[in-house]
């Protein structure tokens, strides 16, 4: 049986444009149909933005790849109509255990809180989560939606000019050549379309080997993410396991930095790391093997006029903390409805450097967090090592150690603290909903609070007054009214009043906070949505 | 200003002292250095306050 990253997906197909003597103009080009690709277009299409997506390829991600969705993208990727396939299908967790040598240090629980829609992780293969989101495109499609993927179309040259963007594409028919308005990059951590511009990629390289296997394996593991720092099948280094839907098991060996990569990537050299792993008599098959060494470096700054940078292609950072894809669909979910604005002229071109902005200071955030997890996971001294194996023999007995074990911090959504978009925090709110921050998801007796949210200006008000809808600068926000009486556990309340009884919140299309008062006032409410759409 | 006591704070000083020396006793430099990174953190632990720790590491800087 063939696997579902064997098939092509969007096989080749001639398109009329290759026909056209003077190219055509496209009002956003995409290149690339991973999931940032994929999740850029989907969001503009659904606006009814017309998007063509470019890929070399025509088949979905080889091997799991990025395996980790932690639930911001979720409640991103179910706004986007494909999240719940990918719950439903993936492996739920929130319970780990770090070992150290031989010996299980200690086991954590995640702990969920209540009341959200979305978990807090899946774990799934990213050929599950690219084949959702392609049958999502086809759905769209099928609705009439302006949207199409380009198969074995690779962008061989890229034009920059003050108006558009020219692209010079080949095809297994030949080249043609193909004009946009705004261009999306989201070609990956070797970006073709960054190396074509000439922009520079700069950060810190770790000088590192990693050995990523999926395993076929019937196992009683449980769903559990097993950490391993200096385990006796991997002296010195570290190893991860955790698994993923249809028995398939995510393996991470560290390898480090002299080795042969090719030798090592071979099966008889595979094999037996594995089972000194998992014990001789494990029974598994191996479906994937790769190498990969790792940089946490991002470009300058994200717009580079007309052409956009997203996910990978923009910004790298280690795999500890699934904060690739993850902080990728972020950046998309900032993107789209700014793009949106600007294409249909209610917003300046400008507006698209505060995607960059919000962006690299989310990117910044992600790479600090990585390069420390990175740092413990692999001490660059000899005293980093003593004090990261302290802190290691300390947490078996010491419940303050823990903390300090770094295997990875698990991504968290950005707060946009500082934007230029932000306008006034004048309700002494709860912290993790000021201004700048994703909405946090509330179980209401209708429904679940982000779903109603969806991706338009709203006016949240809780237990306070405001117009149906308000009308400015070409954006018209409307109202959604709600009481705390609507949520018995008091998670609303908690959420988004706490010392407070009222509340009003101006919301953005991506559900981050614009601003938040305790009642309506109509000046302070348009100055706040001139300035989230940066026009004051 | 951050409060960090740098004035004489140890009670019985040299017992302490003598109790630091003989924690070390047996030990070989690699066990000797490990000890140190736990005394370390349980110490840090214990004062918490991040501006306290970010005055210790300043003033435990050798002078040049």
């Amino acid at each position: 049986m063939n696997k579902i990253f064997e098939v092509p997906m969007y096989p080749y197909a001639r398109h009329p444009d290759q026909d056209e003597v003077t190219p055509v103009r496209r009002p956003v080009v995409i290149i690339g149909a991973g999931p940032i690709g994929l999740g850029a277009a989907i969001d503009l299409a659904q606006q009814d933005i017309p998007v063509v997506i470019l890929d070399d390829n025509d088949k979905v991600s080889f091997g799991s790849r990025a395996i980790c969705f932690a639930k911001r993208p979720l409640e991103i990727l179910d706004r986007l109509g494909c999240g719940a396939p990918m719950v439903d299908k993936g492996e739920l967790w929130n319970k780990g255990r770090v070992f150290f040598g031989e010996k299980n240090v200690y086991t954590f629980d995640l702990l969920e809180e209540e009341g959200h829609k979305n978990p807090a992780f899946i774990n799934l293969q990213q050929y599950y989560f690219e084949e959702y989101m392609v049958d999502r495109v086809f759905a769209l499609q099928a609705e009439g939606k302006p949207i199409e993927i380009r198969g074995k179309n690779r962008v061989d040259a890229i034009g920059a000019h003050d108006t558009h963007v020219t692209l010079e594409i080949d095809t297994p028919d030949g080249p043609y050549n193909l004009e946009a308005d705004w261009l999306i990059a989201a070609d990956g951590a070797n970006s073709p379309t960054r190396r074509m511009l000439g922009l520079d990629f700069d950060g810190r390289v770790f000088e590192d080997n990693f050995l990523i296997a999926d395993v076929i394996m019937k196992a009683d593991f449980p769903t559990e993410r097993w950490f391993w720092f200096d385990p006796p099948f991997n002296k010195g280094q570290s190893a991860l396991l955790h698994k993923q839907p249809d028995d398939v098991w995510r393996i991470d060996l560290q390898l480090g930095w002299d080795i042969d990569k090719e030798e090592e990537k071979k099966p008889e050299n595979v094999i037996p790391r594995l089972k000194a792993m998992l014990g001789d008599d494990a029974e598994f098959e191996l479906e994937w093997v790769s190498i990969y060494t790792f940089q946490c470096r991002r470009m300058d700054r994200f717009r580079y006029g007309r052409t956009l940078f997203a996910g990978d292609a923009a910004h790298q950072v280690s795999p500890f903390g699934a904060r690739g894809a993850n902080s990728g669909l972020q950046d998309t979910d900032n993107l789209a409805w700014k793009l949106k604005l600007v294409i249909d002229g209610t917003a300046d071109a400008s507006l698209l450097d505060t995607y960059s902005d919000e962006r690299v200071y989310g990117a910044d955030e992600n790479i600090l967090n990585s390069t420390r997890s990175t740092d413990f996971i692999t001490p660059k001294s000899e005293m980093s090592r003593i004090l990261r194996d302290a802190v290691l023999d300390l947490s078996e007995q010491h419940e303050f150690a823990r903390p300090l074990v770094n295997s990875g911090r698990l991504s968290v959504p950005c707060t946009y603290d500082g934007s230029s978009l932000n306008g006034p925090d004048e309700l002494g709110g709860p912290e993790r909903t000021r201004v700048g921050s994703p909405c946090v998801d509330v179980k209401l007796k209708t429904g679940y609070l982000l779903d109603m949210l969806g991706d338009k200006f709203t006016i949240l008000t809780i237990d306070t007054d405001a117009p149906d809808t308000l009308t400015e600068a070409g954006i018209t926000a409307t109202r959604l009214a709600l009481s705390t009486s609507d949520d018995p556990t008091g998670a609303l309340h908690e959420r988004y009043l706490d010392e407070a009884s009222n509340g009003i919140y101006l919301i953005r299309p991506d559900q981050h906070v614009a601003a938040r008062w305790d009642t309506y006032n109509e000046t302070a409410m348009r100055a706040a949505i001139r300035t989230a759409i940066g026009k004051e | 200003m951050t409060h960090i006591t740098l004035t004489p704070n140890i009670e019985h000083a040299d017992d302490f002292y003598a109790d630091l020396l003989a924690a070390h006793d047996g030990l070989t430099k690699p066990q000797s250095d490990a000890y140190n990174a736990r005394l370390l953190l349980v110490l840090a632990n214990h004062i918490g306050d991040p501006e306290v720790l970010k005055a210790a590491l300043e003033a435990a800087k050798a002078r040049t």
